[in-house]
């Protein structure tokens, strides 16, 4: 099977987490979205190390995986701690920062 | 079936980060195990031994190499770190900008007995709970810790020599930070909603650049910037994949130095950030970020110049105009200074665009001009959020513009620093802004971009006008109903000093600029 297909479903998967994050107004969601990017980009990595015959790729996607973990855990204490202040975690009810 | 080879580490050369590193971790475990009282005094005996030790170091390894012109300056720790010229140079900036800026986060006597952070991050604001944990005089020491891993994060991104330590970095310097910022003891809602944009966005960006990543390592095969260079400059294979990369990795390192247009949660967070926090934030984030971003675009975007300097260009002046305009009509001195780091953010750009190798004005070229300007400016702003923290009343910090009129006929002698610090963001002469513009201005100019030069100087006049609109408020008008009891308290030693040496660099740096700028040519091209 050619592998440029899993490039091109790593280049849908990340166009849905960009479009997702940008519509999607629960917090959550969005962040979820962001987890999709990165995950996109797993395949991406893993698909390129596989035509370049070399496991760079796969290593690299490892630290990606570990990031987005270490992410998560920042993220969500940042969310529940707005969350449990507005009872929301709408991204557009915080809006007391504006122009 | 081999075995495993043990990495060739360079623990002398990696001493610095080791030293941030551990102070940060020794922290951690202060945190377990030393009782509550006197937490505050171990964990600043930490971060001065670590931060110290880092300086020296540092130090020590730059003027070690500097004497063996051909082998002192390597990529090491297996092909991640680049121990050159700029790494030193931007370390020693980070080391001490950092220093100035923790010193603050302990300040106590501004807040009546309490630090600027929240007693107790768990706690919901304004219930029993908080009262009740600012009653017990419970502080939250685990900032100091969080901000020497910040800052490990920092010193590694600039100096990164691949792609996957550039991202991991990236990622250490960031994640403290988004919780720093939610820790805010005053409005602490505008404080956690500042983290979450910061988080959202920042996590965003960080997605792009990792994918921006994969592109560049299927065009090259490497991660490493040496061959991602050579692979460009070669040009086999599929172009549209380095475009797609270079685009895709922009957006991650333009969003963290704030260029316009990923720029809007600057002000944001800025201002919901605790002071001390913002301090931080915008000098030493900036100047990490710039190293990376100059790193990447001169080492492994090097061949590719011609594509992404019009773009460049564009941002640049984007930057400037946003940064600028947009600042004219802020009503809250936190908010505009952060219009005016998106200013400055855009000024810095015009040197990447120059791309200036050889003999500029000064003999300086794209790079020791940022650097230069990146030191001298981040210096300037730590002591400008050192005096937003001394204008209080009973509720905490007055960041209103309108409340801090009349406050340079009370207090003159602060007044009249923070007027100088303002002068030397407009670029008057005789301050280090000054020299700084000169230099990277001189930069663009040498790589034949006199147009963005012109630009730059008619951005730098529209934001001169609104640091003199600040310094018209303080001096000229009358204190109107709106004052408040707004008063500039006298603050610690730790405050005291930041802003005795943000102010000792931003008048000898503008009179006598050959102290650092001899530091900073020294510092003038990255190692390939």
């Amino acid at each position: 099977m050619n592998p440029e297909n899993y490039l091109v479903l790593a280049a849908i998967l990340f166009a849905i987490g960009t479009v997702g994050f940008m519509v999607r107004r629960n917090a959550l969601i969005a962040f979820m979205s962001v987890e999709l990017m990165l995950n996109a980009t797993n395949l991406a990595l893993v698909t390129f190390s596989r035509i370049n015959g070399n496991i760079d790729g796969q290593i690299a996607s490892f630290f990606v995986m570990i990031v987005a973990a270490a992410e998560i855990v920042v993220g969500l204490a940042i969310i529940v701690s707005i969350f449990r202040t507005r009872r929301s975690a709408s991204v557009d009810d915080a809006n007391l920062l504006k122009f | 079936m081999s075995g495993f080879t043990a990495p060739a580490l360079e623990y002398g050369h990696l001493a610095p980060l080791i030293f941030v590193f551990l102070a940060g971790t020794f922290g951690v475990g202060v945190e377990a195990t030393v009782p509550r009282r006197f937490r505050p005094t171990a964990q600043l005996v930490l971060v001065a031994i670590g931060l110290i030790g880092a300086l020296i170091t540092t130090i020590g390894n730059w003027v070690g190499a500097l004497a063996q012109p051909d082998t002192g300056f390597f990529i090491g720790v297996e092909g991640s770190l680049a121990f050159d010229g700029p790494t030193y140079f931007i370390w020693a900036t980070l080391i001490v900008l950092g220093a100035l800026s923790i010193l603050m986060f302990g300040e106590r006597q501004l807040g009546g007995g309490a630090t600027p952070f929240t007693p107790q991050a768990a706690s919901l604001p304004g219930t029993p709970a908080e009262r009740e944990a600012t009653a017990l005089k419970l502080e939250h020491t685990e900032v100091y810790p969080l901000a020497m891993f910040s800052l490990t994060g920092m010193m590694i991104f600039p100096a990164a020599a691949d792609m996957l330590t550039l991202f991991v970095s990236l990622e250490i310097m960031s994640l403290p930070l988004y919780l720093l910022a939610g820790l805010a003891r005053r409005r602490r809602l505008l404080s956690q909603e500042a983290a979450l944009k910061y988080f959202m966005l920042g996590s965003f960006s960080s997605a792009f650049f990792v994918m921006g990543m994969a592109l560049i390592y299927g065009y090259a095969g490497s991660f490493d910037l040496g061959i991602v260079a050579e692979a460009i400059t070669q040009g086999a294979g599929s172009y549209s994949l380095v475009v797609g990369g270079i685009g895709l990795m922009a957006v991650g390192t333009l969003f963290k130095v704030g260029a316009v247009p990923f720029h809007n949660w600057t002000p944001d967070v800025y201002q919901g950030s605790p002071t001390v926090v913002t301090g931080f934030m915008a000098s030493c984030v900036k100047i990490a970020a710039f190293g990376a971003l100059l790193r990447l675009f001169f080492v492994a975007f090097g061949g590719a110049r011609w594509d992404w300097q019009p773009f460049m260009a564009v941002i640049a002046v984007l930057t400037m105009f946003v940064g600028a305009i947009i600042g004219i009509v802020q009503d809250d001195v936190k908010r505009m200074l952060a219009y005016s780091s998106i200013a400055h953010a855009g000024f810095i750009l015009t040197a990447l665009v120059g791309a200036a190798q050889g003999e500029a004005i000064m003999g300086m070229t794209s790079v020791s001009s940022a650097l230069f300007y990146l030191a001298v400016y981040g210096l300037t702003t730590v002591g400008a959020f050192a005096i937003i923290t001394m204008v209080r009343n009973e509720g905490g910090e007055v960041t209103r513009l309108s409340a801090w009129a009349g406050i340079g006929r009370r207090n003159p002698g602060i007044a009249g620093i923070f007027a100088l610090f303002l002068l030397s963001f407009a670029g008057i002469p005789l301050t280090s802004g000054f020299i700084g513009k000169l230099a990277v201005f001189g930069a663009a100019w040498q790589g034949g971009f006199g147009w963005l030069v012109v630009v730059a100087v008619l951005a730098s006049l529209v934001a001169a006008f609104f640091y003199l609109r600040v310094i018209v408020v303080m001096f000229f008008s009358d204190a109107g109903d709106e004052e408040d009891g707004v008063e500039v308290v006298m603050p610690s030693w730790r405050t005291t000093l930041t802003i005795a040496v943000a102010l000792v660099t931003t008048v000898g740096l503008g009179v006598l600029p050959n102290l650092l700028l001899p530091a900073a040519s020294m510092a003038a091209e990255f190692l390939r």
